[in-house]
Parts: C-alpha cells; sequence; structure tokens
C-alpha cells in the first residue's frame, strides 16, 4: 500500500510540476503546427530554447521582467519569420529538415563558449540569475504550505480504504471528463460547460485531498502561473481553431492547392500558424526555466520528439489533447520508473536503468501510439490524416 | 585532426556534465559527483587525439590550501565534490603522465553550488610547435574531412536509398551507426574478437537487423496503409527507445572498439592513424561496389526504377518488397560498417553518437538531392569537409557542426532540390 | 448573380440558343481567333519539362458569357494550361513574353490564390474536396473576403459572426441547389465520385465567379449524375458566367459548348463550333494520332526502331501528365 501511495504521489508530482505545465504550452503551440496545419515543426525546442534565452538574459542584464517577456516572443518571432519565408512554399518534408537544423543551430550558437557573457555557455544560466523578478510578484506568502488544509491522513489515519475509494472516484472523475471531451459535447451550452468545469474542480480537490504536497510558496507560485497560462493558452487555442481562421488552417493541412484554388493566401496563413505556435513555443520555454535553469542541451531534439509524443497521445488537432497529453506524458514516464524502481529486483535493473527503461518505454509507446491510435486519447480518427 | 590541435592534448570532453545534459534526465550518469544546494562538483576527462589519460593524479586546492586529490578512471574521467564556492587549482602529477606529454599542469577555476563545472587541463606532446603553417592545418584538415565524409558516405547513401524507394525519412538510421559501434564494442573488445572477424560479424550483424526491421516492421507498416509522416514518427520512436536500449545496457560512458592507441603514420604535414587508412580504403571500395552494383547490376537497377517510379516499377514486373527489403538489409549493413569505422578512428561511441551525426547524414542526404544514392555521397563529402575545415577558416571551433547545416539550409532556398537532385516542381 | 445578371452586357442575353448561335457565327473558325468581347486573353505560353514542350500557346481568346470547351487529346498539355493561366505553374516564358489577362487585368506574375480572387476560379481533375472536414465547412471555406480569417479577428467571434451565418445561408442555398443538402454535415470523404465534383463546383461558386474553369467535369461521375452536372453548367452560363472546361467525352462537348478549342501536342490546333471543329482534318488528326492511318498490319512497324519511337513517344507523354500533377 505504502509502495502504491508512494508511486502515486511521485506521479502525481510530476503531473502537477511547472515543468509539465510548460512543456503543455509547447505542445499547445506544436498542436498548431502539427495538429491543425499539418506543418511538420521539428525544432519546437528551439522556440523554447529562444523564449527561454530571451527572457533570462535580458533580466540577468538587469532589464525589467516585461521586457524579458517582450525579448523571448520577439526572438520567437523572428525565428518563425525566418524559417518560415524560405520553407513553407517548398515540400512539407523540408520544413521538418530546416526546422530540425536551425533548432540545432540555436543549441550550438546558445552552448559556444564565446557567448558564456549572454548564455552561459554550456553550463546555461542558472535560474538565481533571474527568477528573483517572477518570485517577487507572488502572492502566496513566504514559507511552506499546502493548499487543501486538511487530507485523508486527518480524516482517517491514512487508513487503505480511504485512499482506495479515492484513487477509485479520481480515476472515475479523470475518465468522465475524458469521455465527455471526446464526445466533443462537453462546452456546449453554459449548463454543460459549467458541469465539465466542475468535474474538473472536484477532480483537483480529490488529487489534493489525496497526495498532500506541501510546496514551499515559491514553488506553489510557480505551479499557480504556469497551470494558469496553460489553461489561457487552450482558451485561446480554442477561440482560434473555432473561427474562420482556424477552418483555413486545417484546409490548408488536408489540401493546400485546394486552398489556394479558392483564393486563400496560403503563404500568409501557414506563415501566421508558424508564428503564433512558435509563440506559444516560447512562452513554454519561458515557464520551463521559471523552476530550474537555462540549459541548451536540456532543450534539444530529444525535447521536441517529446512533445510530440504527448501531442499524439493526448491526439493531435484537439484542444484539450495537448495537455492531458503532457500530463500523462511526464505522470506516465515517472510512474514507469518508480514501478520498475520498487518492484524489479536491482539485482535485475539498477536504479539508474530504471530511468533509462522509462525512455525505452516511451519510445516504443510512441511507435504503437502512431501505428495503432494515431487520433491519441481524444482525437476523431475521420479527421486526423497524417498529410504533409 | 590538425596537428596544431593535435599536439595539443586537451583535456577536454566534459564527459560527466555532458552525459548529464544530453539526457533530458536531469540525472548524471557514470559520475559520483552530483551537485547539489550545498555542494558543488568539479569535473574533467583527460584526453589525447588517441585516447584517454587514466591512472593519472590530479590534486585540487581551494584558497586556503587545502588540498584534495582524486585519480582519473580508465575512461580517463576525474570528478570531485566541493563543498565551498570559490577559486579552486587543479593541478595534474606529471610524474603520473605519460613519458611523452608535458603539461602546464594547472588550472584555476571557480565552483558554483548545485552546478558541475569543468576544469580544462592543457597538456601537450614534447614535439609540440605552435607555428603549424595554415597550409598544412588545410591539409590535414581535408584529410580528416575526406575521412568523415567517407564514413558519413556509408550511412548516408543507405539512407537515401531508403528514402528514394519508401519515401521515408528515418530518424532511427543514425542508431544504426551507433549500432555498428556498440557491436563492435561488444564483439571485439569485449569478446575478443580480431578486428576484422568481428568487423565482419558487425555488419552481417547490422544487415540482419535491417532485414528483419523490414521483415516485422517496415513491410507490414506499408501494407497497414501507414502514412508517410506517420513511418516517420515510428522511426523517431525506435530511435529513442534505441538510444536508451544503448544507455541501458552499455551506460552513458563512450566505449572503443579496441583497447590500445593506434599506430600513426605521417606523410609530410599530415599525421593520420594507420586505422583511418585502413578505413578510408574499405570505405572507398564499399562505396564503389554500391555505385557498380546500382549501375550496372540488374537488381541495382530495379532499385533504381523503384526510386524512380514505384507504382512504374512494380507494373513493369519488378517485386518491389523484395527490392525494398534488399534496401533495407544493405543500408543497414553500410550504416553498422560506418559506425565500426567511426568508432575506431574516432576516440569511440556513446549511446548518443547516433543523435549527433543524424543531422549531418540528414544534411548530406539533402544536400546531394534527397532519393539520389549518388547525391548522398557528394553531399557527405561536403558535409564531412565543411565540418573539419570550417574551424581552420575561421569559424569557432564549437560553429563547426552549425555551419554545415547552416550551409544545408542556405543550399535549400536556392537549390530545393539538392545538388544532384531533378528540378521539379516543389509545392 | 443576380447584379450580373441585370448588367446589360453581352452576357445577360446568352441564355438565348439562338443568340449564341449568332454570336459564335461571327467568330472566326481559326486557332487564336480574335473574339468580340473577351474576358480572358492569353499571348505566347510555353511551358517545357526537360526537353519536352507540353504546352506552346500563340494565342487564345475566351468570350465572355459563353461555355467554351479545351479539348484534345491526352498529354494534349490541356491540364498543364490550366495550371499555367491559373498560377499553379509558371510558363517557361515567364517574363519573356508570356502575357494573359483576365477581365482587363494582367495575370502575369499573380498567385494561384490571387487569380482566385480576381473571380477565375477553377476545379481540378482529380477532385480536391476536403475529405476529412464536413460538407458544410468545404462550402464556407469558398466564400471571399471573411473577416474570420483574419488571425487578428478570429479571436473576437462577435466581429465576424454575423458575415458567418450570412454565408452559411449562401452555402445552403448552393447545396440545396446542387442537390447536396442533406449531406450538408457529413464529412466530403464519405460522399461519391460525382458529389464531390459537385461539392467541388459549388464550393467554387461560394465566391461569386465571373469565370469558373473546370477541369474535367465530368471524369468518373455516373451517367445519371452527368445529366444534372450538365444541367448545372448550363444554368450558370445563362445566369451570366463564364465557363471554360476541359473535357475527353465529345458527346459532353457536343452537348453544351458555344465554342471549342482545340489542344494537340501543347498547340492550339482549331477552334470553332463543336459541330465544325469535330471534322476538322487537323483535330481528327490530333485525336487519332499521326499513325491513325498507318496500317497495323503493316510489318515495318514491328522493327525494333519504330516500337522504340512509339515508346518514347508514349514515355514524353505520360512525363508530362506526371509533372503536371
Amino acid at each position: 500500500m505504502d509502495n502504491i501511495q508512494y508511486i502515486l504521489n511521485g506521479m502525481v508530482r510530476e503531473a502537477l510540476s511547472p515543468q509539465t505545465a510548460a512543456v503543455a504550452i509547447a505542445v499547445i503551440g506544436l498542436n498548431i503546427h502539427f495538429g491543425f496545419t499539418g506543418l511538420l515543426n521539428m525544432g519546437q525546442s528551439a522556440f523554447m530554447l529562444l523564449g527561454a534565452y530571451g527572457f533570462a538574459i535580458s533580466i540577468w542584464h538587469g532589464l525589467p521582467m516585461i521586457l524579458g517577456i517582450l525579448f523571448g516572443f520577439g526572438a520567437a518571432f523572428i525565428f518563425a519569420l525566418i524559417l518560415g519565408a524560405p520553407t513553407l512554399k517548398l515540400r512539407g518534408d523540408y520544413l521538418a529538415i530546416v526546422t530540425i537544423s536551425a533548432a540545432e543551430i540555436i543549441r550550438y550558437v546558445g552552448r559556444s563558449a564565446l557567448l558564456v557573457d549572454f548564455t552561459g555557455s554550456a553550463q546555461g544560466i542558472p535560474g538565481s540569475k533571474y527568477t528573483t523578478a517572477f518570485d517577487n510578484l507572488s502572492f502566496f506568502g513566504n514559507g511552506s504550505f499546502t493548499l487543501i488544509p486538511f487530507n485523508y491522513r486527518d480524516v482517517a489515519d491514512g487508513a487503505a480504504w480511504v485512499r482506495v475509494i479515492g484513487w477509485i472516484l479520481v480515476v472515475a472523475v479523470i475518465t468522465l471528463i475524458v469521455l465527455r471531451l471526446r464526445r466533443g459535447g462537453a462546452f456546449e451550452g453554459i449548463a454543460q460547460a459549467a458541469l465539465t468545469a466542475l468535474m474538473f474542480v472536484v477532480g483537483i480537490f480529490l488529487i489534493f485531498f489525496l497526495f498532500p504536497v506541501p510546496y514551499l510558496s515559491s514553488e506553489w507560485w510557480v505551479r499557480f502561473v504556469a497551470w494558469a497560462l496553460v489553461f489561457a493558452c487552450t482558451a485561446v487555442v480554442f477561440l482560434l481553431v473555432r473561427s474562420p481562421w482556424g477552418r483555413a488552417l486545417r484546409g490548408i493541412r488536408e489540401d493546400e492547392d485546394a486552398i489556394r484554388s479558392l483564393g486563400k493566401n496560403v503563404f500568409a496563413i501557414k506563415m501566421q500558424a508558424l508564428v503564433i505556435g512558435g509563440l506559444f513555443g516560447a512562452l513554454g520555454g519561458m515557464v520551463y526555466v521559471l523552476s530550474s535553469s537555462v540549459q541548451p542541451d536540456s532543450m534539444g531534439r530529444s525535447l521536441t520528439f517529446f512533445c510530440y509524443t504527448a501531442l499524439l497521445l493526448g491526439g493531435a488537432a484537439t484542444i484539450f489533447g495537448p495537455v492531458l497529453g503532457s500530463v500523462l506524458f511526464f505522470a506516465g514516464r515517472i510512474g514507469i520508473k518508480y514501478i520498475a524502481a520498487t518492484y524489479v529486483p536491482d539485482s535485475v535493473m539498477s536504479g539508474q536503468q530504471t530511468e533509462q527503461f522509462s525512455y525505452i518505454v516511451v519510445g516504443v509507446a510512441l511507435m504503437l501510439l502512431v501505428i495503432f491510435r494515431p487520433q491519441g486519447i481524444l482525437g476523431n480518427k475521420r479527421e486526423l490524416r497524417f498529410n504533409v | 585532426m590538425p596537428r596544431g590541435v593535435a599536439g595539443l592534448v586537451l583535456a577536454l570532453l566534459l564527459a560527466p556534465v555532458l552525459a548529464l545534459m544530453s539526457s533530458t534526465a536531469a540525472h548524471a550518469v557514470d559520475t559520483l559527483c552530483l551537485p547539489d544546494a550545498t555542494h558543488g562538483c568539479l569535473a574533467g576527462t583527460l584526453r589525447t587525439e588517441d585516447g584517454v589519460l587514466p591512472d593519472v593524479t590530479i590534486t585540487v586546492t581551494d584558497e586556503a590550501g587545502a588540498a584534495q586529490e582524486v585519480v582519473t578512471s580508465e575512461t580517463g574521467k576525474w570528478n570531485l565534490r566541493v563543498d565551498k564556492e570559490g577559486p579552486y587549482t587543479v593541478k595534474i602529477d606529471e610524474s603520473t603522465l605519460p613519458k611523452d606529454l608535458v603539461t602546464d599542469g594547472e588550472v584555476k577555476v571557480t565552483s558554483k553550488f548545485g552546478v558541475t563545472i569543468p576544469a580544462l587541463i592543457t597538456i601537450r606532446t614534447e614535439n609540440y610547435s605552435a607555428t603549424t603553417s595554415k597550409f598544412d592545418e588545410l591539409l590535414q584538415s581535408s584529410v580528416n574531412g575526406l575521412r568523415l565524409g567517407l564514413l558519413l558516405a556509408l550511412a548516408s547513401v543507405g539512407l537515401s536509398l531508403i528514402y528514394g524507394t519508401t519515401g521515408l525519412s528515418n530518424f532511427a538510421h543514425a542508431e544504426q551507426v551507433t549500432l555498428g559501434g556498440m557491436l563492435g564494442y561488444y564483439l571485439i573488445n569485449v569478446h575478443g574478437l580480431g578486428l576484422w572477424v568481428g568487423g565482419v560479424l558487425v555488419v552481417i550483424l547490422c544487415a540482419f537487423s535491417g532485414w528483419l526491421q523490414d521483415r516485422v516492421l517496415w513491410q507490414p507498416l506499408r501494407r497497414r496503409g501507414l502514412g508517410l509522416t506517420q513511418l516517420m514518427i515510428v522511426t523517431i520512436g525506435l530511435s529513442l527507445a534505441l538510444q536508451y536500449v544503448y544507455q541501458y545496457t552499455v551506460g552513458a560512458r563512450t566505449v572503443r572498439v579496441v583497447q590500445d592507441n593506434p599506430e600513426v603514420s605521417e606523410f609530410g604535414p599530415i599525421t593520420i592513424t594507420n586505422q583511418s587508412i585502413v578505413a578510408m580504403v574499405i570505405s572507398v571500395v564499399v562505396l564503389a561496389a554500391v555505385g557498380y552494383a546500382l549501375l550496372r547490376t540488374r537488381i541495382g537497377r530495379a532499385t533504381r526504377a523503384v526510386s524512380d517510379n514505384p507504382a512504374l516499377a512494380a507494373a513493369s514486373g519488378i517485386d518491389t518488397d523484395k527490392v525494398i527489403r534488399l534496401v533495407w538489409t544493405v543500408a543497414m549493413g553500410l550504416a553498422g560498417l560506418s559506425g565500426i569505422l567511426y568508432a575506431l578512428v574516432t576516440n569511440g561511441i556513446k549511446w548518443d553518437t547516433g543523435l549527433q551525426i543524424l543531422l549531418l547524414l540528414f544534411a548530406a542526404v539533402t544536400l546531394g538531392g534527397l532519393g539520389t544514392a549518388f547525391g548522398a555521397l557528394v553531399g557527405a563529402l561536403i558535409i564531412g569537409l565543411v565540418v573539419e575545415l570550417s574551424p581552420v577558416l575561421g569559424m569557432p571551433g564549437d560553429f563547426k557542426y552549425a555551419t554545415a547545416l547552416l550551409i544545408l539550409i542556405l543550399l535549400l532556398l536556392v537549390r530545393p532540390q539538392g545538388l544532384l537532385g531533378k528540378p521539379q516542381r516543389i509545392g | 448573380m443576380s447584379d450580373q445578371m441585370a448588367q446589360p452586357t453581352a452576357a445577360s442575353g446568352m441564355a438565348d440558343p439562338a443568340a449564341r448561335r449568332a454570336l459564335t457565327g461571327g467568330f472566326a473558325p481559326e486557332p487564336g481567333s480574335a473574339k468580340p468581347d473577351p474576358i480572358l486573353v492569353v499571348d505566347n505560353i510555353v511551358r517545357q519539362f526537360g526537353g519536352m514542350t507540353a504546352v506552346d500557346v500563340g494565342h487564345l481568346e475566351v468570350q465572355r458569357g459563353l461555355i467554351t470547351a479545351l479539348i484534345g487529346p491526352n498529354g494534349a498539355g490541356k491540364t498543364t494550361f490550366f495550371n499555367l493561366i491559373t498560377g499553379f505553374d509558371r510558363p517557361t516564358t515567364a517574363g519573356k513574353g508570356a502575357h494573359w489577362a483576365f477581365d482587363g487585368r494582367t495575370l502575369d506574375k499573380t498567385s494561384a490564390s490571387s487569380v482566385a480572387r480576381a473571380g477565375m476560379v477553377r476545379t481540378f481533375q482529380l477532385t480536391k474536396a476536403l475529405s476529412a472536414m464536413t460538407v458544410i465547412e468545404n462550402m464556407m471555406l469558398g466564400a471571399q473576403d471573411q473577416a474570420g480569417e483574419n488571425l487578428f479577428k478570429s479571436m473576437f467571434r462577435g466581429t465576424w459572426a454575423k458575415q458567418e451565418r450570412e454565408i452559411e445561408a449562401k452555402a445552403d442555398e448552393l447545396l440545396g441547389r446542387f442537390k447536396l443538402y442533406e449531406k450538408k454535415h457529413d464529412y466530403a470523404g464519405s460522399l461519391s465520385g460525382g458529389q464531390r465534383k459537385l461539392l467541388e463546383m459549388a464550393r467554387a461558386l461560394m465566391s461569386d465567379p465571373k469565370m469558373i474553369m473546370l477541369d474535367e467535369p465530368m471524369a468518373g461521375v455516373n451517367p445519371a449524375l452527368t445529366q444534372s452536372l450538365l444541367g448545372h453548367v448550363q444554368s450558370l452560363r445563362d445566369e451570366g458566367m463564364t465557363v471554360l472546361f476541359v473535357e475527353h467525352d465529345m458527346h459532353v462537348v457536343r452537348h453544351i459548348s458555344d465554342w471549342v478549342a482545340v489542344m494537340a501536342e501543347g498547340k492550339l490546333v482549331a477552334e470553332g463550333p463543336a459541330d465544325t471543329v469535330m471534322s476538322d482534318q487537323a483535330v481528327i488528326d490530333a485525336y487519332l494520332g499521326a499513325h491513325h492511318d498507318t496500317d497495323l498490319g503493316d510489318d515495318a512497324l514491328l522493327t525494333d526502331e519504330a516500337i522504340e519511337e512509339l515508346e518514347e513517344e508514349v514515355a514524353a507523354e505520360r512525363e508530362a501528365e506526371e509533372e503536371t500533377k
């Protein structure tokens, strides 16, 4: 029982971590690229890295935070323009090659010893150089506290049956939400939307009740901001893709020439999509480094690939797919690692190997997902086509 | 490598740091020192062009004069946990160095809590001369570039053939290169097989892995009618899985195919290991054989026909599945060969070596023209030369890969079909 | 469309067959003949693929308000010609004498989307119905100047909701006319081949084009639907729209076209009313090929050179087809 509690605690901690939220934001951007427009952007991590650099370097060098944020967005904006201008008229796989190459160039430049005063080269920029301004905005007070002041230990002395019932309830609520989202009616009409929102709130309260997580106030602050941004971004994407603009995006994903023959400026729309998705990536990058440090090597190709895994898991071209996918991806990976560490004897798999094992599972899961369920959890199989 | 640099034995390769970072998992493998909020780490690897320097004693002294000693590991690595932030002096005990090497001996670093600080110690060979002429350097780099280009060519010709016959951009291709090196390490270094026997066995095993992949994965997926983008993402998953399988089995360290340091030949200003010469000869012979097969044999012509137009080839009686199976087998064999040669001529191979060279392969293939085998050959040579020559021609050393990628992007802008690609309407 | 009907141009009278005959009777039945009120004028368009010349049209005028058919054997360059004038491909002679104008507006350097916005909308030989979108979404994509397609306005429903309703009403009307209303919320992918052709035509009409260009509208459509498609095409003309279409089926051409232009091996070889043009020797040669009078029992044909020659011709044609796709 305690083992299970330990594993679940770890998963919940990972699921709620600000880096999960950050990746979710970047995946929301990638969803605009790949999910809605069909742009094979293989360099989302570079948008994140640029956002993070713009943000961290500006603040490190004494600029106010608002300028840091603007510089982060500005860097990603220019990067998108430079990438898109030549490639959006070419075949799709060229965009993939150019974005992945450009992302590597950004990383190499960031690592370069020449720029050590700006990027901190391969060592990166430690968080202490730039997070103070952000932490000072916190209204969570000082010290450590638990968001929900009572938990199952207070109520029933941590009895096993309370936990089991709680876990079942959590799973039930999550399943219900997912089912509602998949049917697509979850937000039609105020009553439906309110019901869905209520289920979200109940689920979150249940989770905090069952997995008490005392964080430092600054940690609460980062989490609060990160997840608030996730919901804001989801709302923005919801508005964008339900509009005629979003309709044009999906049209382009399916057949550019058809859209061109209808008099739409395909290049301009694709460029807008690339920029918007890239800006989400930059925002994700800024959030990503809020609780850690800016390290070029932690925002490389692997991160882009994880973004794709999360997107395909949740469901490309869906509104909530990126968020669900990111949470499940990170929680699931940690779950696998902890389970392997807890139940597989060290003689078979050492502590380090559990980490690698979890990534092997990620790779295999990505393959199986694309082969057997390309629409992910929330996606609509009829709508999702991989066409480039 | 250029003599100016070759003479300099760099105590570089921040191996623990790199291992820590290049896996996005922030867990160091292969290091005993994990920095935390109240401790920092100092680390480095003593290495020469020919290999790492094990069993060298290093003394680390703090401001107050308190000294600690560490000895480099079998892989030339050392690391040290320090409990103060501030300047430290890192010094090599010269009596523990091999005979023909000398060093300035010490370097100053500033430790920080929560991070690993690399300490770079410069070591020189005794006959080192700082005044190598630019021209000599250029010659040496050209040879190195040619060597890298030939090794890349082995892998990229296969990548290009796969793209040509199936339309698939195989992101896992570079992991096959790593596989070659890893199998070489396992068979030759660990199990003591002879270099030639082991090498041939590696190529056969890699080729078999290609056959098997097509049999159990790619062919069924083609039959299922998966789109190319879907297939490409499958290869990304495969690439991720394979990387961590290597890390799982071998660890994050660099492994070598042979233990002893290779012998070196000198031709005028050019210094090159005998292994490199043999590797280049093998590459040229194999590439020539592949070229001959493509141009002159029945099956080679069939392959090119499938590349040209699969539907038409199938209609004219070519068994495309058989051709594609063969292409996978040969391509993976070539990648494996490239991998073991790469591990031999450089200092070894690591779980993420593939990750490093994947983009060079893509660059080579795209530069030459997607899907044209000979284009890939030309592209690979160009990329190899660019990577090795750009530092000589004034690019900062850590931009050498970036330069190759930049050239790729610029070329795509002016000539999207690549150097040897057929011009066709795109988009 | 109603405002076009009201215009006192030549077009408005085109519903009357006699008027059309009288009009076309005045055209010279020769390639590149002048028309009194051309909506599209094309000069000197050449497109080469490698060494092969796919299209080489010296001069062509398309009369406003009529149905003009563009016919020719396989590989004659009809689709390539369509691609060229609609901006989907660039002539080899671009900047070197190639010139074409639509409704008085020069299109030499115009992109495909601007051509469509200028009022010349096309359909494709292989239908480009967006099969993973619903029929109504397909239709609404056809409308021009949508405020909601502006990225900044798109987030604020209020700025485009009214226009959206108008567009949907118009789409409903067109769907009703093309007998697709019941399929409104179905995925376009679930439609039959003929229904997709109808959808594509209806979608093109959403933009109120001045001229519609149909690339083989009847190919792959079952006979029952062909009748209704033909009816639609004719009623478009009767409402004042200009139609240019590529077709293989001679019955169709004879049945609805007012004027026929014939292409062979990239060149415009004949023009004229349907009946006369089909008895033109150049057209017969083009259709049956230069070999049509050769006796196939002739052993000379079986020599290697003759066969290779034929194979080369076939290969060249296929290549031209490939490249224009």
